[in-house]
């Protein structure tokens, strides 16, 4: 078993780093106070193929795997958590199930310009009435001769607005349950197609999160992504992959506790001594670097499943799990450990510990991880 | 002449191993063993507690015959008609190592219409001046220097070559070194002559300036070295002295030359004369923005010193690149360095830690600045310099008679 | 039009710490990086080749984790990358260095422009430059910071001076040492990096396959020797004044004054 990286991996982790350090890091603090969505790190990132990083050259992507991904939004998240997952969500979310269940035609038409980084995906599943109960979908499909008719409301949306590509999932037969529901792939600009306002949130304020509504939005056919029926399987299997995103996110976040936590821990004096000789701080250390070393094994290895094509629904689930809990209770000790300044908005850590929360939340819940870890480990 | 590991003493304490400035040195199944990183420098010799690491003495070349040449030449250094001060720095050092060897100390003086400058060098210490004059020499180009320099190098061997480190200094003996195939060390910043083996020792720092190394060029001459500006001093100017001026030609029809220099363009507000500088006051990230360089150049005009930067304080905008001192900006060599607001990286210290005295005023008491400052002081900067300036006025007024 | 760039892969020497307990760098975990002025000059190569069209061929003499270092170039655009490696090579100084890498510059041939960086942070001598152009008879300008114009038959350049900068034009073939004033290196691409190490091959040469004298090459070249290396005397921990800022900074002033530093 090795554990070490290649060297082409330990050149991507290099690039995602300088990158990170050069790029994002600058503006992570004023983005997040102001919201703005970073366009421009966007088209950087596009610029060198992170938009497309394990989708083959045939396609338009980078010819990278998933391991490299996975850095990526590790690295990336560690600077700011809200670029992060808007490379996640368009990466895993938006362009990843055109590539697995999209047609030759479908994949030219979206998931090209999506790899390419040409144009923004998203994922839209989640409604004000089905969030963890995923199979209570009530927008709907409706098929009117070469056309479906949509529906609806989508909420919470991540690349809500900014994304030109957008996976949603409708119901066209509610008799068939969860064996009704269908995913299509929505343009923005269609009819019919409309967003609410950019949601205020907690953290990662600078992601843009918004309502999706769908009144008689009329599209082709052949917008539909696999057969009628597969939606409730197409989204479950890319969330599996896409909680791979999320728990690098989280990892990234985590590793940026620990970071601050060192550098304050060495800098600031207290009883004329730096407070990392105190065993108190010592051991918060001690934990938070043993736990998200533990994360990153986790990550690295439901990333290097996936790329082995082997079965990794399970491990992702763990991942996703233990990542972001692991972010959340670290970043609240390095708050902690950085005592009252650690409050100030001066500091980054406030900020770290505000987009740690949603990691525990969004692409299922840390009650669904366990579920879906329990569910196979009692099979 | 090689580093040798007796396999056979060696006991795997691995102490050689962090030993070696350039990783040259692996453990292989509990021995030590040296790989192609190798420079010879033997620090290793002396950290082995069982000594088994040894050199191996190769046998010297029998082709080379340095004791023919003699003689310490320095090049003076022109432009446009002025001598650069280097070049008296030069004759200053050079002046010592030709008392020591016992042998004549001369000046190479190349260009067009300069012989003005040559009672100067004599001033300065040269006892000869070596003039090559052309039209073609008026402005430095790397052919047709080279082409004069080696020529007459050829013709007199000289032991010894002294050459100012500046733009255009690195651009012409590196090309002088290569056409002679002799030894050239850069950036020296002590020289001394082994008398026994008539041989010179040129110190300089390596690794971005955190090691020193000592280098010899034991078979081949000359022997060259280049010298920054502000290091090595100039002797009092004996304006009575005189010397030898000996003319040389330069045959222009067997230069090939391939530049042209089309323009020369002075940069106003690029000159910061850090090196040269007597007093030198610099500010690191923790002096803030604006408010903080008013603060600094302040105080050096109150101490009649330059303003210095750390690389910090550059890379966040607050004074431009001319102004950084450190591994990766000037060396400076002042009677007085005040750092305020610098951590005292290595990188940064690398660059002053030559100053006599240095100062350091930061916020941060574990800050490393205070482990080679000769005085410190733990205060926020902005409330610490203020109260500096007022007592320097304060002591300058009782200075008034 | 071919150009070839010079690269070293040299320790991170802007990162190195000082260990205080041992009076010696430490030099473990310590990241091997392209020489930063060297990422400029392929920079402008890689630039040059896809404004003009023409191939950039990255060399560089090394140890054999060197390879890493060619890979970046590859990864950032070099179209090809060789790596001068043999134990033949080891403690060369810069006269046998660039010796060496003339005897490879000639086996690649056909080159109208050698960009290399100023100077390594590990060695700082600014020599191998230089010196290459010398082997190879080439005119060579230093400290260049931007490129005018550029054409078959020779190139203008600014080259920076102490106190401002001249334009030199230098016919080609041609040896230009590069600044980091130059340019700002991209960041190689993910599909760059894929490429590097999965499509192309680093060509590894040897003393013997440039026909290389065993004379001029290695220690034996070498007409410097490095005699002894030393940390630079630390000089110890002075006084730290204490009292108000004022009591400190009279104490300070008195100091100086007796110093005669005012």
């Amino acid at each position: 078993m090795d554990f070490a990286l290649s060297k082409k991996h330990e050149m991507f982790r290099t690039l995602f780093q300088d990158f990170a350090m050069q790029e994002v890091a600058p503006l992570a603090a004023e983005i997040d106070e102001s919201g703005e969505f970073p366009w421009l790190t966007v088209k950087k990132m596009a610029a060198l193929g992170f938009l497309g990083l394990p989708f083959p050259r045939e396609v338009g992507g980078a010819g990278a795997d998933n391991l490299a991904y996975t850095m990526a939004v590790e690295e990336v998240s560690r600077a700011c958590a809200a670029t992060g997952v808007i490379l996640s969500a368009h990466v895993s979310l938006g362009a990843h199930p055109i590539y697995q269940f999209g047609t030759p035609e479908q994949k030219t038409r979206f998931l090209v310009p999506q790899a390419k980084g040409e144009k923004l995906g998203a994922f839209a599943l989640t409604e004000p009435n089905a969030g963890t109960d995923a199979a209570g979908q009530q927008t709907t499909a409706l098929l009117d001769g070469g056309e479906y008719i949509l529906n609806g409301s989508k909420i919470f949306i991540t690349n809500g607005e900014v994304a030109d590509i957008y996976i949603v999932f409708a119901m066209t037969d509610r008799s068939k349950g969860l064996k009704g529901i269908s995913a299509f792939v929505v343009e923005k600009g269609t009819p019919g197609f409309t967003f609410g306002p950019q949601e205020n949130k907690l953290g990662i304020r600078a992601s843009s999160t918004t309502e999706l509504i769908f009144e008689d939005c009329r599209i082709p056919a052949t917008n539909l992504l696999g057969k009628e029926g597969d939606g409730f399987k197409i989204a479950m299997q890319t969330l599996d992959g896409g909680r791979i995103g999320i728990a690098a996110q989280a990892l990234g976040i985590a590793q940026a506790a620990l970071d601050e936590s060192l550098r304050y821990a060495k800098e600031r004096q207290q009883f004329a001594k730096p407070i990392g000789t105190f065993q108190a701080i010592q051991w918060m250390i001690a934990d938070m670097g043993t736990e998200i070393e533990a994360a990153r094994l986790l990550v690295y290895r439901a990333a290097w499943l996936k790329d082995m094509r082997k079965p990794f629904s399970k491990e992702a689930a763990m991942a996703k799990l233990y990542a972001s809990e692991t972010a959340m209770k670290h970043t609240v000790k390095a708050i902690q450990i950085h005592g009252g300044y650690g409050y100030m908005k001066d500091y980054k850590v406030e900020r770290l510990m505000r987009d740690a929360k949603i990691t525990e939340i969004y692409e299922g819940t840390s009650e669904v991880q366990r579920m879906v870890i329990s569910a196979s480990l009692l099979k | 002449m090689a580093v040798i590991i007796d396999k056979n003493k060696c006991v795997g304490c691995t102490l050689c191993v962090p030993a070696c400035p350039f990783a040259a040195i692996d453990m292989v199944k509990g021995i030590a063993v040296i790989n192609d990183q190798c420079t010879l420098c033997g620090a290793c010799l002396e950290i082995c507690p069982v000594t088994a690491i040894y050199r191996e003495e190769e046998q010297a070349c029998e082709e080379c015959t340095p004791q023919s040449y003699q003689g310490v030449w320095v090049f003076a250094e022109q432009r446009q008609g002025q001598m650069l001060n280097i070049a008296y720095e030069l004759l200053g050092e050079g002046k010592k190592l030709a008392g020591a060897l016992g042998v004549e100390l001369s000046a190479v003086l190349i260009g067009a219409d300069v012989s003005n400058l040559a009672p100067d060098l004599f001033a300065y210490g040269a006892d000869k001046v070596y003039l090559v004059e052309d039209k073609e020499l008026e402005l430095y180009r790397t052919e047709t220097y080279t082409a004069a320099f080696v020529s007459l190098v050829k013709k007199h061997l000289p032991e010894i070559i002294l050459m100012g480190a500046t733009n255009i200094g690195r651009d012409l003996a590196p090309r002088v070194a290569g056409r002679l195939v002799t030894g050239l060390t850069a950036d020296c910043t002590e020289l001394s002559v082994d008398l026994e083996e008539r041989i010179l020792l040129q110190t300089r720092p390596a690794f971005g300036g955190n090691l020193m190394a000592t280098i010899l060029c034991p078979a081949h001459r000359p022997q060259m070295a280049t010298v920054r500006p502000g290091v090595m001093k100039k002797i009092t100017p004996d304006y009575q002295k005189s010397g030898q001026l000996v003319r040389e030609s330069y045959h222009s029809q067997e230069v090939t030359v391939r530049t042209i220099v089309r323009e020369i363009v002075k940069e106003a507000g690029k000159v910061v004369n850090l090196e040269d500088a007597k007093i030198v006051v610099s500010g690191g990230r923790g002096m803030g923005s604006a408010e903080g360089r008013a603060l600094l150049e302040k105080l050096a005009a109150k101490l009649g010193g330059v303003v210095g930067a750390s690389r910090g304080a550059v890379d966040a905008g607050l004074l431009p690149s001319a102004h950084q001192v450190g591994q990766t900006g000037k060396t400076v060599h002042p009677k007085l360095y005040i750092a305020c607001g610098i951590s005292g990286a290595i990188q940064h210290v690398a660059g002053m830690q030559g100053s006599q005295v240095i100062v350091a005023i930061n916020k941060n008491p574990a800050a490393p600045i205070f482990k080679v400052a000769d005085y410190g002081i733990v205060g926020d900067v902005h409330q610490v310099v203020p109260l500096l300036i007022a007592a320097i006025d304060e002591q300058n007024a009782k200075k008034q008679p | 039009m071919k150009i070839v760039v010079c690269i070293k892969q040299v320790p991170n020497t802007t990162e190195v710490k000082f260990d205080p307990k041992t009076g010696t760098l430490i030099r473990e975990g310590l990241p091997t990086i392209i020489n930063p002025e060297d990422k400029n000059a392929l920079e402008e190569a890689v630039s040059i080749a896809s404004r003009v069209g023409g191939q950039v061929t990255a060399l560089s003499m090394g140890p054999a984790q060197a390879d890493y270092a060619l890979r970046e170039t590859l990864a950032m655009g070099a179209t090809e990358a060789i790596l001068l490696s043999d134990r033949a090579f080891a403690g060369a100084d810069t006269w046998a260095t660039s010796y060496a890498l003339a005897k490879a510059v000639e086996k690649i041939g056909e080159y109208s422009l050698i960009f290399c960086g100023r100077q390594a942070i590990d060695g700082d001598t600014a020599q191998v430059g230089p010196e290459l152009a010398e082997h190879l008879d080439i005119p060579h300008v230093t400290y260049v910071r931007r490129i005018v114009s550029l054409d078959d038959k020779c190139v203008v350049v600014e080259r920076a001076l102490e106190d401002g900068y001249e334009v030199v034009e230098c016919q080609l073939p041609a040896l230009l040492t590069t600044l980091k004033e130059l340019n700002v290196p991209r960041f190689p691409s993910a599909s760059g990096i894929v490429t590097a190490f999965d499509e192309k091959k680093v060509q590894v040469w040897t003393a013997e396959a440039v026909g290389a004298d065993p004379a001029k090459i290695g220690l034996k070249g070498s007409p410097t020797q490095v005699k002894r290396t030393f940390t630079p005397p630390v000089k110890g921990t002075g006084k730290i004044l204490t009292g108000t800022h004022k009591d400190a900074v009279q104490q300070l002033v008195q100091e100086l004054a007796a110093k005669q530093l005012l």
